[in-house]
């Protein structure tokens, strides 16, 4: 169906109304000064019940979501998030964040609790809630590292060695903590170049931020070595969690020898993405970072969860109140549900659906790593394809005709032409079949047809905005024609 | 093809020496690889920028692709048209640099003849 695609000031008309104020009925006061009062009109679009509802409808069936259709976007975990957790939250959601501790021993239970899983399952010593985000919970566990180093009088260990291919968040995180980024670069299956780490480390290594399974979905399987070298030179090992959703119940980051890591609860513990609600990284760490940990810090006495303000050594809060605690409800209900089997289950079929679209790719497009993959994949057009014009960004652009949110494209930054394909366990075969489907017709279209294969999206709003002009000067504010 | 009156970074980055200066760019590969330009970070004039430290920071539609310095020293110019006009680096990656810099330091083993570069081109190909 043709819908219409105007802004909502572009439906403006003088005098329309959805709804009208009641009358004043106490005395009216001007007690404004004239020299503060704005005397211009207030510029609001006018509208009609019916056509203001009209509007955010069709706003809304313009979105796209995993309840919508399959999501691929590779590194960022869009599984699906089950209903129950929205039930268990609605469950808290009359709770004041200042009830006392004594009429608050549900939700507290809940946290004590949560933290608890997080750190079975990753093997830390123990976690904290409070971090809003992923990034933030990298800040967080940065300044633990920090914190640590300083206690100790190791003051000249102001460096943080981040490898070429990790997450853009990573050395960003470390500057915010007032570190130093050393890059190093990859060995060519994009894992950690033992060499290029051990010239890199030294008197001033604070420490080294690392995923793993990496950001080519490949498992560091160096990382034994990589810990000692890292540890032997005086630094600590921080896990980035993005890539959990490959390991839980396998291994554990604990067991790997990092030292501090972070998890995103949107990620692997299916809470919404942005959006539908705010996001959450918790940071779990080992017994030599807990007098950092920042406050409060639940505690059990006697049978009572209680929040302890007396850590002299606390980084301090870094988030108001205890975290984003709805996130960390939908968490612990998803941990519940699944139960320690099911995590296990779920990241294995995690990794066989990435293993499954990798091999199904095989000979339709090139596979830059072709070994058995972890919870994600990454493919790129062949030679072919792309002297016939056809580059990742036009077979992303082609998924979206075909209702298929794109996968990552153009990350990692180390390998040409990436298409990041991060299926999760939530799809079933079929679903993955016919994507695979997807991707075949486009790789044949792609030789026999290319222009139309560049034309593509045909059936959005917008087909090809100019990307370019976008970013290079942007027009980021609507302004009203006179 | 690629010009001989400098030197040239296995990141494909160029250094220009000057009396003393270092004129630093991308080249014409790099701007290739990153596709349109959108924005290009410059360096605080009068900054200290150590060798290995990222001067900068070049934006594409695609990445943004942090660049390193080959040598330490104090920035004395940066290329203030590309603040409006990114699209210069795209246009010609030789004829625009970033930045320059007054040099104490130099990471000469790091640096590849005009001719080397070439060959590396070849080889990545």
């Amino acid at each position: 169906m043709r819908q219409s695609y105007k802004l909502i000031f572009e439906r403006s008309h003088e005098g329309r109304r959805a709804y009208d104020l009641p009358a004043l009925d106490v005395p009216a006061v001007d007690a404004i000064p004239a020299n503060m009062k704005n005397e211009a009109k207030l510029d609001l679009p006018e509208l009609g019940e019916v056509d203001l509802v009209r509007h955010y409808t069709n706003l809304s069936r313009r979105n796209f979501g995993v309840d919508n259709g399959f999501y691929p976007l590779g590194s960022c975990t869009m599984k699906y998030n089950p209903k129950i957790n929205e039930e268990v939250a609605g469950m808290f959601e009359d709770m004041h964040p200042l009830l006392d501790e004594d009429m608050s021993q549900g939700a507290l239970r809940m946290m004590y609790d949560l933290e608890g899983y997080l750190a079975e399952i990753c093997g830390m010593d123990a976690f904290t809630l409070q971090p809003a985000a992923g990034a933030h919970g990298e800040l967080a566990g940065l300044m633990l590292i920090r914190a640590y180093h300083e206690k100790r009088g190791d003051t000249e260990r102001t460096t943080i060695i981040v490898p070429d291919a990790a997450h853009g968040t990573n050395p960003a995180s470390a500057v915010m903590a007032g570190f130093k980024v050393k890059e190093i670069k990859s060995a060519p299956d994009g894992g950690v170049d033992l060499d290029a780490l051990r010239e890199a480390v030294g008197p001033d290594t604070a420490g080294l931020m690392l995923t793993n399974p990496s950001t080519l979905g490949l498992f560091e399987r160096n990382i034994k070595q990589i810990a000692s070298i890292v540890h032997e030179a005086g630094g600590l090992l921080y896990y980035d969690g993005a890539n959990l959703n490959a390991i839980m119940g396998i291994v554990r980051p604990g067991d790997m020898g990092f030292d501090v890591m972070h998890i995103n609860l949107h990620k692997t513990f299916s809470t919404p993405h942005g959006g539908g609600g705010p996001g959450s990284g918790p940071v779990g760490f080992k017994k030599h970072l807990a007098p950092f940990m920042p406050v409060p810090v639940l505690v059990e006495r006697e049978g009572m969860i209680e929040l302890d303000y007396d850590r002299p050594d606390t980084i301090g809060k870094v988030k108001m109140f205890y975290g984003n605690f709805a996130v960390c409800v939908r968490a612990f209900a998803y941990i519940r549900s699944l139960g320690g089997k099911g995590l296990r289950e779920a990241s294995e079929n995690a990794v066989l659906n990435a293993n499954y679209i990798k091999n199904a790719m095989r000979g339709v497009f090139d596979i830059p790593h072709d070994r058995i993959c972890m919870h994600e994949c990454i493919v790129t057009p062949t030679e072919e394809m792309m002297e016939k014009g056809v580059h990742t960004t036009d077979v992303a652009k082609a998924l979206i005709d075909r209702g298929y949110h794109p996968p990552t494209i153009y990350f990692p930054l180390i390998v040409h032409e990436a298409m990041m394909i991060e299926p999760t366990e939530s799809e079933s075969r079929e679903t993955l079949d016919e994507f695979i489907e997807a991707m075949k017709e486009i790789a044949s279209e792609a030789l026999t047809a290319p222009e139309s294969v560049k034309a593509c999206p045909k059936n959005t709003p917008i087909g090809r905005p100019d990307e370019t002009t976008a970013a290079r000067k942007p027009i980021v504010r609507y302004v009203k024609p006179e | 093809m690629v010009p001989n009156d400098r030197k040239y970074t296995r990141e494909h980055d160029w250094v220009k020496i000057e009396d003393g200066i270092a004129i630093l760019g991308i080249t014409d590969h790099a701007q290739e690889a990153l596709g349109d330009i959108v924005y290009v970070e410059l360096p605080e004039l009068d900054s200290d920028i150590a060798i290995g430290d990222n001067y900068t920071t070049v934006e594409s539609v695609k990445a943004a692709s942090p660049v390193d310095s080959p040598v330490a020293g104090r920035v004395v110019e940066v290329n203030e048209a590309l603040d409006e006009q990114p699209e210069l680096l795209n246009e010609d990656a030789y004829g625009q640099f970033i930045a320059k810099i007054e040099f104490a330091e130099i990471n000469e083993d790091a640096l590849l003849t005009a001719e080397e570069y070439e060959q590396l081109l070849a080889e990545e190909e």
